[in-house]
């Protein structure tokens, strides 16, 4: 029983450092925030949910001792980070940050320069 | 919903007031007898029995979990590929969905898609603006969004 909780524990936190890694990497390697947004948000999410549950399954299964804090910081990331990735993604759009030059479709551009123009009527 | 359970609850309590026992596994008991009376009494409900929706819910959370997975494999391949050739863009996403925390899942669960990521959502609340990593399966995309997301939550909702 315990063999099979470090194999786990083992699993988990490997794979929470290698999203994470792999997060890190993207965040260099892509073009532009979009891109990046979506490498930052997703990967770094997976790997502290992996990394948490590692740490849960140590401590309940080697010092027999659990806590529920972790379960909670892991539901708090699950539903945060989406919607943090979306908040950063809007914004960077709104404050004109320009897409990647190979991009191909924007659907957005009329709508974001119609409110650009709203908004500079109100301000006037 | 709430109402169903809570009545429920009240089921379970009014069992333990009948059998004069005050142990939680009365009331476990009276909950599971209740369950079954207000299975049988669901036709005077206004909304539908309530169990039904609790696995919708159950269910929609194991998707979001399965996408998750998905989403960062996708990810890892995209980063990892010796050579960025990948067609990013925004297309516009519309929806039937009305209610706000309807419309909250959904971007949510669209933000941990595979390489989708929503920007902004329109005033009146019919278009999502989604970002992708790889524009050329946006239609694939729509559709299976719609398919698989929005029916999850509508089945919740309804």
């Amino acid at each position: 029983m315990i063999e099979i909780a470090n194999i786990l524990i083992v699993v988990f936190l490997l794979i929470g450092a290698f999203l994470s890694l792999v997060a890190a990497f993207g965040v260099i390697r892509l073009p532009d925030v979009y891109t990046r947004n979506h490498a930052a948000s997703k990967s770094a999410t997976l790997g502290v949910m992996c990394i948490l549950i590692g740490a849960l399954l140590y401590f309940y299964f080697i010092d027999g001792y659990f806590n529920p804090r972790i379960i909670l910081g892991i539901v708090f990331i699950f539903l945060t980070s989406p919607v943090a990735g979306h908040l950063i993604g809007r914004a960077a759009y709104n404050s004109g940050v320009k897409l990647w030059d190979q991009s191909v479709r924007d659907d957005y551009k009329e709508v974001s320069e119609k409110k650009k123009k709203l908004a500079e009527k109100g301000n006037r | 919903m709430a109402f169903q359970i809570l009545l429920n609850m009240f089921l379970g309590f009014t069992w333990m007031f009948l059998t004069a026992s005050y142990e939680p596994i009365a009331f476990l008991k009276g909950y599971f007898f209740g369950l079954l009376i207000i299975f049988a009494f669901r036709r005077f409900f206004p909304s539908r029995f309530y169990l039904l929706r609790v696995f919708a819910i159950i269910s929609l959370i194991l998707l979001f979990l399965k996408e998750l997975v998905l989403s960062n494999v996708a990810v890892v391949k995209s980063v990892l590929k010796p050579k960025l050739d990948m067609k990013p863009g925004i297309f516009a996403l519309p929806t039937v969905l009305e209610r706000d925390w309807e419309i909250t899942t959904l971007a949510n669960l669209i933000t941990l898609t595979p390489g989708t990521l929503v920007i902004d959502v329109s005033d009146d609340k019919k278009i999502l603006y989604v970002h992708a990593m790889d524009i050329e399966d946006a239609n694939e995309a729509i559709d299976s969004i719609k398919n698989t997301f929005e029916k999850a939550i509508l089945e919740v909702s309804k």
